[in-house]
């Protein structure tokens, strides 16, 4: 059914597209594992989270007349400073030290903003058209829309803030060191509670960033999340939980494996091809592709 | 359940409303006791209301639909108690219990059961098929007629219950239709399309409606490329954009959802695929005003077959101008509802009576005119509507129009759509 020529010419634009879609479930993703990484919790409300900043896109648009990529400079400290107070004064004070009371809240705060989100926005799907929704650019045969082009550089420089970030700053070395041992950095003074609801904060930060890079291509509606939270749990599994180089490689390669998947296996089986590459991974490197054995 | 079913509460106390209470209740009682005797017959007058079951999806995957058919289902309520209710009932009102089927089937069957023992006469609902399969049954043994508002799977209304009315078209009708007037189009136009593209999502509804148009359209002439299928969610359609490039199709057909209808139309546009026109049946936006709307010149010219109102009959452009003015988007789903919950209406008033028996003979031998929907009165066979059919719309400067069939046409099809 699916013939040689085809495939031969859709290979250069369907790995590409792959690349872009990539970018963003590894921003998706990195906010992810570093939540997982510093406070070992694996947060449910991810996506959730994500369809709140999609929504803070989409009104700020709507309302304000305010461009997705300028929506930036709000949604992503805004995202910043819901993810400090939720950690800090929600799932922070319900965890009683007990790693499952915090999947639970994570889980119930997922179905709390959801069922906002369906009351305040209905349940409709909702999408934006900017000037550059339809512009193209030629790279070399593969016609690619300059969103897709510009929320690929942007989430490749978010993850090199994050990881200037992580690096180079004193908060970035409290990160690492609670990150490592909560205990010892207790010890020697590093305020233990303010840097885990600092890196759940930067964690949302991710999401805000790439929500602004995801609208104009994409839509909004209350269950968006649902689509891209198993897939970002897939790459935080793949690269290896906590890992951040494995974050951005994982979701490149998901990106990559789900275009080329679609490509030759078909949209519907496509998607197969992700997850038998996550078992295969999986069964020869149990820690996941750039993760540390414990 | 909802708000509507809750019993009454009280918070006060029985320690603090004793003492300064007393005179009090004499009081007041005294002052109804004069007012009843002034007016005798105030009372007596009032009729007690009646309770219909609206069983939608409020909650998961199709929460969406649901919700908008509700929003027709009460403004069908509103209008009837309106205009004084239910006559042969002495103007008794309508009064909704909602209940939330959540997507689920066994959740729908379950809340049949809740409604069972309200006291409901007749329930309207459930918008999907695969619900319905459950709720229908469940109605079934309590004796309760259902009025689906969607639910179009034909199985619904062929395994002989006594019990359940589908007003609108069901899938094959609307299918059988919307194969024919997309030939029409094209014979009209002078057959400038030969060749199709189908893509469809993986569930029983795009796989079907595919599997249809696949068997069909080659007997009509036409050259089936491929049928392409997704999953849902799909998040990317830039292969299938490229496909379609590639094969170069006359028509792109779509059979899928909201989501991906249009995350397709917009991708084909970004990528300069321009067939000469897209048509769907029962599509997922494409008589949907806010795709119209929101996706502008990749929604222009997309032709749909389904449910709408006909756009000779004033009431509907009313009804619509209604829901917009309170900031709602108008839909099939919300039209459908409006209507079952009016078709519903006429039968309680023929029936003359709330007894669930009476209401389903009425249903049954209901001859309704009294509606806008381009299909002449209720007929029903089976438990569907024989007159019921689907129109061919088309998106035109970014609004829904009817431009099949001629008789309830509001604007001449442009086929081949000129998409560029």
């Amino acid at each position: 059914m699916i013939d040689s020529a085809l495939i031969g010419a859709a290979l250069w634009p369907a790995l590409v597209n792959g690349l872009t879609m990539g970018a963003i479930y590894a921003l998706i993703a990195l906010g992810l594992t570093l939540i997982y990484g510093v406070l070992h919790i694996i947060n449910f409300a991810h996506g959730s989270l994500l369809m709140v900043a999609l929504y803070a896109v989409l009104v700020l648009f709507e309302r304000l007349g305010i461009d997705p990529y300028a929506a930036l400079v709000v949604v992503v400290p805004g995202m910043f400073g819901i993810g400090y107070v939720l950690q800090r004064f929600v799932i922070n004070p319900a965890r009683h030290g007990r790693d499952e009371n915090t999947l639970l809240v994570t889980l119930g705060l997922s179905i709390v903003i959801e069922n906002l989100a369906s009351h305040f926005f209905k349940t409709d799907t909702r999408q934006i058209e900017t000037a550059y929704t339809f512009m193209m650019v030629d790279l070399a045969g593969a016609v690619i829309s300059m969103p897709r082009l510009l929320a690929f550089a942007g989430a490749l420089a978010s993850c090199l803030a994050l990881a200037v970030l992580m690096r180079s700053t004193d908060l970035g070395r409290a990160i690492r060191a609670v990150a490592r041992e909560a205990q010892g950095a207790r010890v020697v003074g590093i305020d233990v509670d303010h840097v885990f609801a600092m890196s759940f904060a930067i964690g949302l930060a991710c999401l805000g960033a790439a929500a602004c890079f995801l609208l104009p291509t994409y839509y909004v509606s209350p269950q968006v999340g649902h689509g891209f939270v198993l897939i970002a749990f897939t790459v935080v599994v793949l690269g290896g939980m906590g890992s951040f180089t494995g974050s951005l490689v994982g979701g490149l390669l998901v990106g990559v494996i789900e275009s080329l998947g679609g490509l030759l296996l078909g949209e519907s089986l496509g998607q197969i091809g992700v997850f038998v590459i996550f078992i295969v991974i999986l069964l020869f490197r149990p820690a996941g592709l750039f993760g540390q054995r414990t | 359940m909802s708000e509507t079913m809750s019993e009454p509460t009280s918070n006060a106390t029985p320690s603090a409303a004793a003492a300064p209470g007393r005179r009090q209740f004499l009081r007041v009682s005294g002052v109804l006791a004069a007012s009843a005797g002034a007016a005798p017959g105030l009372l007596l007058a009032q009729p007690a209301p009646i309770k219909v079951g609206v069983l939608l999806p409020l909650t998961g995957a199709v929460a969406y639909p649901g919700q908008q058919s509700r929003e027709g289902v009460m403004l069908a309520v509103e209008d009837i108690n309106g205009r004084g209710g239910i006559q042969s009932l002495g103007g008794a009102k309508l009064d909704t219990l909602v209940a939330d089927a959540q997507s689920q089937p066994q959740v729908g069957a379950a809340e049949v059961d809740k409604l069972n023992e309200a006291g409901v006469c007749a329930i309207v609902g459930p918008y999907a098929s695969a619900i319905a399969f459950a709720t229908t049954q469940a109605a079934a043994r309590h004796n309760i007629a259902c009025v689906l508002d969607q639910a179009v799977a034909d199985q619904i209304t062929s395994r002989g219950l006594k019990n359940v009315f589908r007003f609108g078209p069901s899938y094959e009708m609307a299918v059988r239709t919307g194969i024919n007037n997309f030939h029409i189009l094209n014979t009209v136009a002078g057959k400038p399309v030969k060749s199709v593209i189908v893509v469809h999502e993986e569930s029983l509804f795009g796989t079907g409606t595919a599997a249809t148009i696949a068997r069909d359209l080659p007997a009509l002439g036409y050259e089936v490329l491929e049928v392409i299928k997704h999953a849902n969610p799909t998040r990317d359609f830039n292969n299938i954009a490229l496909r379609i490039k590639a094969r170069n199709p006359d028509v792109v057909m779509q059979a899928n959802y909201l989501n991906e209808f249009a995350l397709l139309l917009r991708t084909l546009r970004q990528q300069g695929v321009r067939p000469k026109a897209m048509y769907s049946i029962f599509g997922g936006g494409g008589s949907n005003p806010k795709v119209a709307k929101e996706l502008g010149e990749a929604a222009e010219g997309v032709l749909d077959c389904n449910h709408w109102f006909n756009p000779r009959d004033k009431r509907g452009a009313a009804l619509r101008a209604r829901v917009e003015k309170k900031g709602l988007t108008f839909t099939h789903e919300l039209l459908m509802g409006y209507n079952a919950t009016m078709l519903l209406a006429d039968a309680i008033e023929r029936a003359k009576s709330i007894r669930r028996e009476a209401i389903i003979d009425a249903l049954a031998a209901s001859t309704w005119a009294d509606h806008f929907m381009p299909y002449g009165p209720t007929r029903f066979v089976n438990g569907q509507n024989q007159g019921a059919q689907p129109v061919v719309t088309q998106i035109l400067k970014g609004d829904v129009r009817v431009v099949l069939p001629n008789t309830y046409a509001e604007a001449e099809a442009i086929f081949p759509a000129t998409r560029g």
